[in-house]
Formats: structure tokens, sequence, C-alpha cells
């Protein structure tokens, strides 16, 4: 069932990224939600379904004065996002609402009114991993990689190569927090946080935050903005416990929402020519170019290291800098989807020319959930 | 190995206490479907191959074999950094996270499909844990 019926008509970051001092979570939620709505002429009078996964979407409608006849709270982790605008395309093409704004905002970095995570004591995570010293996602989304490793002899060098990479697309975005280029030196010559991650190979902790705007196809002719169709979309989930993954060298929730994606979109692997895959550590691109069938088991490392998804590579990856070097508040997935729409707009800093589809695939949790969405500037 | 003290501990649930009180007596208590004879973790009251809730509490064998880990390098209550943090393959075939203990915490000395065996060490008068060690260290006692 191609979903190419919905497009995204509005789309926005928050006003600032990075350190945002001067806004609370749900503050940045409003700043990104009224910076889309402002993209594409909307006021909340206008908006009848939303949707938001670290704070309720009855506290999204109550701050921003929307009546809505949708709500969706799917809150999965990261891909959260991927997840709400597969849903929000699902319920226009069916009628459930007409207009629908997906807002992400997290204090990360400066933490205001983002209390801080913990993991409770009867949970299956509380009982059997956190005893053992995990903490937080550095310690634990790290875990499977030795395995992945091993199995396929792949060396830190190569996922080394990933951060350099991004780093480069990173140094021709203004936005990006970090811009000066890196070498694998650089990358292995940083700070141990989780052997065998050192820090260059793990995420940015940062402020800010994005929302979009969805409607049918057909009213998207109306809208202001160039319209970013949606061709196919996927989820899926596995385990809230990284240790319980089926397989530690590939992901069973990105070999579900992948593969879900590119069936509905119609589309053939070549046919993608702008691709995001959700990067809070350096391994995640390894996992998604295998688990959503761009490349062979065991040669992802090496097709990113040889620069095939370097500027002016045959794959472009994470052409925003990603969460290794772009942004990372936590939740990322709602970046990626960001670069996804301005490179189908043909707006991105670093715009892949004549870019007609777009891939963007997130994680949530610790390998624990996935969603992804195939984007198109082509008119159904 | 001596803990320090502060480490997070488990709080039991009654799908979990069997698991908990197995330890504290010194077993690894798996879970085995009657109908389909899976044998799965983390323990809960039915099986999550074929919802059978024909299931057997079944005490492991104690020996696993080292699947993957990291050596984490930064300060967590109750650890001394840099610790492994690993996840063991038990012989009957589930995977669980643990300690490895008894061994140097650096990659010369863990070394993935090293052979492991199962020990207890109470933390509380409520919780023992189980962590692991490499099967050769028990010559060295």
């Amino acid at each position: 069932m191609p979903h190419n019926t919905v497009a995204v008509v509005g789309a926005a970051e928050t006003t600032d990224m990075g350190v945002i001092t001067n806004l609370s979570q749900i503050g940045l939620h409003a700043d990104a939600a009224i910076n889309a709505m402002k993209d594409c002429g909307l006021q909340p009078k206008d908006i009848d379904g939303i949707a938001c996964a670290n704070e309720t979407p009855v506290q999204l409608a109550h701050y921003l004065g929307i009546t809505p006849s949708w709500v969706d709270g799917t809150a999965v982790g990261g891909c959260s996002f991927m997840i709400h605008v597969r849903h929000a395309a699902a319920a226009i093409e069916a009628g459930l609402a007409k207009t629908i704004l997906i807002t992400h905002g997290e204090s990360g970095k400066s933490r205001i009114g983002n209390p801080p995570r913990s993991v409770h004591p009867q949970s299956l995570n509380g009982q059997f991993e956190q005893p053992f010293g995990p903490m937080g996602p550095p310690s634990m989304f790290t875990i499977p990689v030795l395995r992945y490793m091993k199995t396929y002899g792949i060396t830190v060098e190569q996922i080394a190569q990933v951060a350099v990479v991004q780093r480069e697309w990173a140094g021709m975005n203004p936005r990006a927090t970090f811009r000066n280029p890196i070498t694998t030196d650089d990358v292995l010559n940083s700070r141990m946080i989780a052997y065998p991650f050192r820090l260059l190979m793990c995420c940015l902790v940062t402020d800010g935050g994005g929302a979009l705007i969805l409607t049918s196809a057909e009213r998207a002719k109306d809208f202001p903005t160039k319209p970013v169709y949606i061709l196919g979309t996927g989820e899926s989930a596995e385990t809230p416990m990284v240790s319980q993954m089926e397989n530690f060298t590939t992901s069973r929730a990105f070999r579900v929402a992948g593969p879900t994606a590119f069936r509905e979109a119609g589309i053939a692997h070549k046919d993608v020519d702008h691709l995001m895959i959700y990067d809070a550590f350096a391994h995640l691109p390894i996992y998604g170019l295998e688990d959503l069938g761009f490349l062979p088991r065991g040669e992802a490392a090496g097709f990113i290291a040889a620069r095939n998804t370097a500027p002016g590579g045959t794959l472009p990856l994470n052409t925003n800098g990603g969460g290794l070097s772009y942004m990372h508040s936590g939740m990322y997935g709602m970046y990626a989807l960001q670069e996804s729409i301005r490179q189908m707009r043909g707006i991105a800093p670093a715009q892949i020319p004549g870019a007609k589809i777009s891939v963007c695939h997130g994680v949530g949790g610790m390998f624990a959930a996935s969603g992804t969405i195939i984007f198109s500037n082509q008119a159904p | 190995m001596a803990t320090p003290p502060g480490r997070a501990l488990p709080q039991p649930t009654p799908e979990t206490q069997h698991f908990w009180d197995g330890t504290k007596a010194g077993q690894l208590l798996l879970q085995t479907c009657d109908d389909c004879r899976k044998t799965y973790f983390p323990p809960r009251p039915f099986c999550p191959v074929c919802a059978s809730r024909n299931v057997t509490i079944t005490p492991a064998s104690g020996k696993a074999t080292l699947y993957s880990y990291v050596i984490h390098h930064r300060p967590v209550p109750g650890f001394t950094p840099p610790y492994a943090i690993a996840v063991v393959e038990l012989a009957e075939g589930p995977r669980m996270m643990t300690n490895i203990v008894d061994c140097p915490q650096t990659p010369e000395a863990l070394v993935l499909d090293m052979p492991l065996e199962v020990v207890f060490e109470a933390q509380s008068d409520a919780i023992t844990l189980p962590f692991f060690r490499p099967i050769s260290s028990v010559a060295k006692g």
C-alpha cells in the first residue's frame, strides 16, 4: 500500500540548537512547533492531530492551544518520530485527521524540565541488567559490537571511519555542533568511554527540537512549501534489554521496519539518492546499511571506510553530520527526519544535487525499536 | 571480588522471585516450556515462543561462554572502573548480562567465546548476584 497520498508540508527545528538555557523541554517543543506552523502558514486552530514522545500529547495540546481529534503518544525512544510519521500517514489516509503536527523538544544537555531517567529496580532491566553496572547508552548500546567485529573481522579503525566521514558532512553545515575535521587517529586517541568505544565514536549531548506537519498530498499543493511525499513506512520492536537481542550482529527491529518501508514504497535500493541512519554511536550506520539491505553482511564498515557514504560518494549518508557531529539531544530521530525533508526540498546545507528519494531510518532505545520512512519530492 | 557499596540491586517480582531465591541457594534457574521445549530467560510464567503456561523451572549447568562485552571507563556507584559489562551465552542457550570475576578487566584477558562458569556473590540478605569466571581460574582457587 503506497503511502504517497500524504505529504510533509511544514518542517522546522528549534530556533537555536546546541546549548539552550532559556527554554524548558516543553518550551523546545513549542518553539519547534511554532516554527513549523510558520513554515507552512498554519495556526494552532488548523491542527487537528498531534503526536509527541517525551511529553504527553495532552501537555502539548494544552500548551499550544490545540484541540485534537487524533492523538498519538507512541514513545519508544529516538525513533518515535518515524513511527509518528507512519501512524500519522495512516490516520490521514483513513480520514481520522486532516493536519497532523508531530513535535519533539529535549533539554538533553541543560536538562531544564527534563527529569533524569531512572531504571526501576523491579523492571526486567532493573533486575537483570542494571546490577551489572551499565550507565546509560554508552555502556549498553555498544555491548554487541565486539561480537560483530569478531564475526566479520572488522577493526575499530574501520568503525572510527564512520565518525571521520560524518565530520566531513558536518563541516558543510553551519548549524552543526562540531565542524572541525578529524582524523582516524583523533578518534582512536580520544578518551576511552566503553571499550572499544572512544569519545568521538559516541554522540553529542545537546538541547534542541523539531516539528513536522503532515496533510494529504492533495491538500499539500495549496501550501507555500514544496511538498515532500511519504512513499513508504515501517516500524518494529524487539527487546528493552540489549542483552536479549536475538543476534548481536543484526537488529531484528531494523530487519522488520526497513524492508517493510521498501516494500511499501515499491523502490529498489539503487533508487535511493540520500540516506539517514540514526547514529547514536558509530556502529549504527554499519548495522543499518546491512539490515536495510544496502550491503551484504560484514561489508558496511569497509563500504564507509572506502568513502562511498562521504561527500562525493555514491550513497550520501547522514549529511547533516549525524548524532556524532550535528546534534543529539537524546532522541535524535526528529533531526534525521528534518535533514531528509531539507534534502527533498533542495535546501540542505550539504545538498545532494537532484536527490529524489530519501530513506530515513531510526532506532529507539538500545536496539529496542525501529522506524523507517521513505520520502520523495516527486508528486504522485 | 570485593564489591564496593552502592551497586544497584534488583527487587524481585512475583514472576522472578524463584530466580532470586535460586541464586541465594547457589542455583542458576532457567525455565523450560513443557510443550515446545524452549529454555528461556529472563523469567516469566509462560513460554515466549508458544505462550504455553506449562513451564518447568530447571537448574542451569552454570557453564557459559563469553558472547560480548564492553569495558566501562566511567564511574558508576558500586564499581571501580575500568570494569567489564558482559553478556554470556549459557550452555542451555539463553544469554544474560553479568560481570566477569577472577579475571583482569582487559581486552587481552577477556576473549570472546572463552569458557566460563557461574559463581554467586551475596549482595544483601535478600539478593545474591550471578557472576561468571573463567573456567581456567578454578585451579588457581
